[in-house]
């Protein structure tokens, strides 16, 4: 159903050519197909016109006109998001970084670095590490992820658990607003307490309240060694309570992921190096920081590990070794989707403490409802990504699946955590959002957006659902 | 332009034909796109990604979108490198995708007669008939040397051409007398201890053009301790009709083929054409359907090796001593043989053993130089951007070779070259002929 009529579209048009330049304004049928989904199963729809600005300033000039007309506007990166924030559900316009794709500015005094949304994440990784400094925010998809993304998502990723989540590393940000405005927010300061945190507010937004158009982002120094070892157990349960043994014992790895048979083959299906297939588990844990207390670390925590009945401990033998691992880690998810047609990942959150109370909720779900669940995930900061293989062409299937995500969801919540660690809410999570934040923590958050995004154009059909899923009566 | 009639044969066959599970096995993870050569250089263009060109194949299956031109645009523009396939998680086969979506378009294509009768006479006439390609190849002979190609430079004949095929044509090989092709023996004995028998797959543009490099790897295999045979009655291995959507004439190739090479009996099928191998190694793929030959097919594709792998199988950079004047070496991956037969190690293996020589990895090496098959004539524009920027990274290794292991990369390589202005100090070869002229003692 188109949103607007023909000759408000050709208005329309016009409007956004005279703004980015005849170059960047797309409304053919291919032009439009290719930005019509992201990496969320089964969301797709074609947006009316593809817009490429070439500055901040044009990013504005857009948003002001959507307001206007009530065109939404879904922003987009490289189009990796997994809770369909980048998909156009709603028709509109889609509005692509990719021009704003440079590295402005490398403070090596206030170690900061000055970014454009569009530039790779894996870039800035790599840039400042030649310079010996560290950028910890490492989503599985930082080769291709931008860091626009990473930020509207609140990207998380392997090293979370030591080094925290993006937010932890974003000073400063410029952001169109969809008045027209461009605004700055915080700067190179450790600390600021002028006005609300309005830089965390844009962070994890979603796109529904503006776009990033610049962001300042903190570097610490770059550890100094690090090693990765490789815990395998006939247990799932085992690995859990070893994941949480670990935290107990007031060590705090860099990395501490759990894999599951079902991951591990997949995995080691697709990138050949070795992983034990005939393991029901596997931790790959990794520190850093200096040789003398890595080395203490990294014994200590395959001692836990022992003692949690771990069948076998591996170190890997070189930094090679240890990058092979975390990158075939990186690729779980995409190597789940060779089992089955359609694979539909979660990642609901729990505290650390809750690890294996959750990893055995799962499998009680799974069995439950007669589904397959995969699950791996960042177990060392309580958020699994357990994976649904299925097939979306499967009516029934899908009605259980979704039932046993609901379960899930609330099993999560009910251990004190959350629906989403660092996936976002996006589409999919929308109907259980009010589960988490209750009914007047969601009516703060309309609050906010009714003052930013008074239109309402900014990625409608996202974070607020049109109703409520309705809670099952089976727990709690 | 695709009328609408066109549009709905397309659309119905995509819907009837395309492999929709291998479709829906691509789950939008965008891993491939940091891969894709067309992407980066159009700037991050998700309709010259992998990704893209699978959603718009699946988005026609579907009925979401019509075929349209820009469509067909999209997929003329791949390169065909199937470097998103090893980067591919979810291991989805978009070599195959892109064969069949090529295949249905091609059929619905309205071709003027005089493109008709071109597209056949190369594909039905030339490419399939050995004895052709030594007669075209001569021709091209008869030309080099009678000087008249120096006659045709002179009055500026080739500027009729696009830039880079006028380019091509100064870079070509220079092709031996169809006599001498004509006299090469069909089998060779092996030299010290015999380890094994192989059959070379001489290719149709391999066995002409580059008639040289095939004996070059004939004198390697020999010296590695094999008996070799050169199978009558192979012809060109197909591959240049399965990339320009003429899967049928494949098959038949493919057909030929292996029943020329089951003759034969040798313990492996050598190539040296990286090109070649990956469609050879996929006759398994284009003869599933057809029972009588999909066992046949496999057990053609279980013999199959490259020349550089052979060679470090049998140890021969260990029993051999090679030996170059001091310089600088560089090796740029052919596609084909990385990303379909996984063969990458090996060359690099071989340049590293010959002495003298110090081998610098090129940046990139892993990423098409935009020869691509006929690429670099179909889609001229985008192939010699590719180049450019290839032999830019080629200039910082201060290479005095460039190494390939495939014909067209070989020609691209050559070509790049002479776009540089770089003709007297660089040198492109293929493999083979390194190793011939590191041989000590010959």
């Amino acid at each position: 159903m188109p949103l607007h009529s023909e000759k408000r579209l050709n208005k329309l048009k016009a409007q956004l050519i005279e703004i980015a330049g005849n170059e960047n304004v797309d409304d053919t049928t291919s032009g439009r197909l290719v930005y019509s989904y992201d990496a969320t199963p089964n969301f797709q729809a074609l947006p009316e016109i593809v817009v490429a600005p070439r500055t901040a300033e044009e990013i504005a000039a857009v948003l002001k006109v959507c307001a206007e007309t009530s065109t939404p506007v879904y922003t987009r990166g490289s189009g990796t998001n997994l809770c369909a924030d980048t998909c156009p559900l709603k028709g509109g316009i889609v509005l692509l970084m990719k021009h704003l794709n440079k590295i402005l500015e490398l403070d090596k005094e206030n170690l900061t670095i000055t970014v454009q949304p569009g530039t790779i994440t894996k870039e800035i990784s790599d840039l400042v590490e030649k310079d010996n400094l560290f950028y910890p925010p490492d989503p599985s998809s930082m080769k291709i992820s931008t860091i626009g993304g990473n930020l509207a998502e609140n990207s998380g990723g392997l090293r979370g658990l030591k080094y925290g989540v993006t937010k932890d590393y974003v000073m400063a940000l410029q952001v169109a607003l969809p008045n027209g405005e461009l605004i700055r927010t915080g700067g190179k300061l450790t600390k600021d307490v002028a006005g609300y945190d309005l830089t965390h507010l844009f962070v994890g937004s979603e796109g529904t309240l503006g776009v990033i158009t610049e962001a300042t982002l903190k570097l610490i120094p770059k550890p100094e060694s690090q090693k990765t070892i490789l815990a395998l157990y006939q247990d799932i349960e085992a690995a859990g309570r070893s994941v949480s043994a670990i935290i107990a014992h007031k060590m705090i790895p860099v990395t501490l992921e759990f894999l599951d048979q079902d991951t591990i083959k997949a995995v080691e299906d697709f990138a050949h190096i070795g992983l034990p297939t005939n393991v029901k588990a596997i931790l790959l844990i990794v520190q850093d920081g200096p040789q003398e207390i890595v080395d203490r670390d990294i014994h200590k925590i395959a001692e836990i590990c022992r003692g949690e009945q771990a069948v076998d401990v591996r170190l890997a033998s070189s930094a090679e070794e240890a990058e092979e691992l975390a990158t075939a880690r990186r690729s779980a998810l995409s190597a789940l989707a060779r089992l089955k047609p359609t694979t539909i990942l979660e990642d609901a959150t729990v505290p650390r403490s809750e690890i294996a109370a959750m990893v055995r909720a799962i499998a009680e779900v799974a069995q439950k409802y007669h589904v397959r669940i995969s699950t791996f995930g960042h177990a060392g900061d309580g958020n699994l990504h357990p994976t649904c293989l299925t097939d979306a062409r499967d009516e029934d299937e899908m009605s259980r699946v979704e039932e046993a995500f609901a379960e899930i969801f609330e099993k999560a919540i009910e251990l004190g955590g959350t629906l989403t660690g660092e996936h976002g809410v996006g589409v999919t999570k929308a109907p259980y959002l009010e589960w988490k934040l209750g009914k007047a923590g969601m009516e703060v958050m309309r609050g906010i957006k009714q003052a930013i995004d008074p239109s309402g154009v900014m990625n409608p059909g996202k974070v607020f659902a049109d109703k409520t899923k309705e809670r099952t009566a089976t727990i709690k | 332009m695709m009328s609408a009639a066109d549009k709905k044969n397309i659309q119905r066959e995509f819907k009837e034909e395309m492999d929709y599970d291998e479709l829906l096995n691509c789950m939008r993870c965008g891993f491939c796109l940091p891969s894709c050569p067309t992407y980066i250089e159009t700037g991050h263009q998700e309709k010259h990604s992998p990704r893209g060109r699978i959603a718009l194949m699946k988005g026609v299956a579907d009925g979401l979108i019509e075929p349209d031109d820009d469509l067909a645009h999209s997929l003329d523009v791949c390169l065909g490198c199937r470097a998103c396939e090893p980067v591919c998680p979810s291991g989805v086969q978009y070599g195959h995708l892109l064969e069949d979506a090529r295949t249905i378009l091609q059929r619905n294509k309205r071709q003027t007669v005089g493109v008709k009768m071109l597209r056949k006479g190369i594909f039905d006439e030339l490419f399939p008939r050995q004895d052709r390609m030594e007669k075209v190849t001569g021709l091209i002979g008869f030309y080099q040397r009678s000087g008249l190609s120096k006659v045709a430079r002179k009055v500026g004949f080739m500027n009729l051409f696009p830039e880079s095929m006028a380019t091509m044509e100064k870079v070509l090989p220079e092709v031996p007398k169809r006599s001498v092709m004509k006299q090469r023996p069909r089998f060779f004995e092996h030299e010290g201890e015999k380890k094994a028998t192989v059959a070379l797959f001489a290719g149709c543009l391999m066995d002409t053009m580059f008639f040289d490099t095939n004996n070059a790897t004939i004198k390697l295999l020999r010296k590695a301790g094999c008996d070799v045979l050169i199978p009558e009655n192979q012809l060109c291995c197909g591959a240049l009709h399965g990339h320009n959507g003429e899967l049928e004439k494949s098959k038949q190739l493919a057909k030929q083929n292996i029943e020329a090479f089951e003759a034969a009996e040798a313990d492996y099928i050598i190539t040296n054409a990286g090109g070649c191998s990956a469609f050879l190694i996929d006759y398994d793929h284009l003869l599933k359907d057809e029972p009588e030959w999909s066992e046949r097919a496999k057990h053609f594709v279980g013999k199959l090796k490259d020349i550089s792998r052979i060679l470090v199988e049998l140890d021969f950079q260990k029993t051999h001593r090679l030996q170059l004047p001091d310089q600088i070496i560089t090796y740029q991956d052919s596609c084909h043989l990385r990303n379909v037969m996984k063969t990458f190690n090996e060359p690099r293996i071989l340049l590293k053993a010959i002495e003298g020589v110090h081998f610098v990895e090129l940046e990139g090496a892993d990423t098409c130089c935009g020869s691509a098959g006929d690429y670099n004539i179909v889609q001229p524009e985008m192939a010699m951007q590719i180049l450019d920027h290839k032999m830019e990274k080629v200039a910082d290794t201060c290479a005095q070779i460039i190494v390939t292991a495939n014909p067209g990369c070989l020609l691209e390589m050559k070509l790049g070259v002479e776009r540089a202005h770089k003709s007297n100090e660089v040198r492109a070869m293929h493999i083979a002929d390194v190793l011939v002229e590191a041989l000590v003692n010959e």
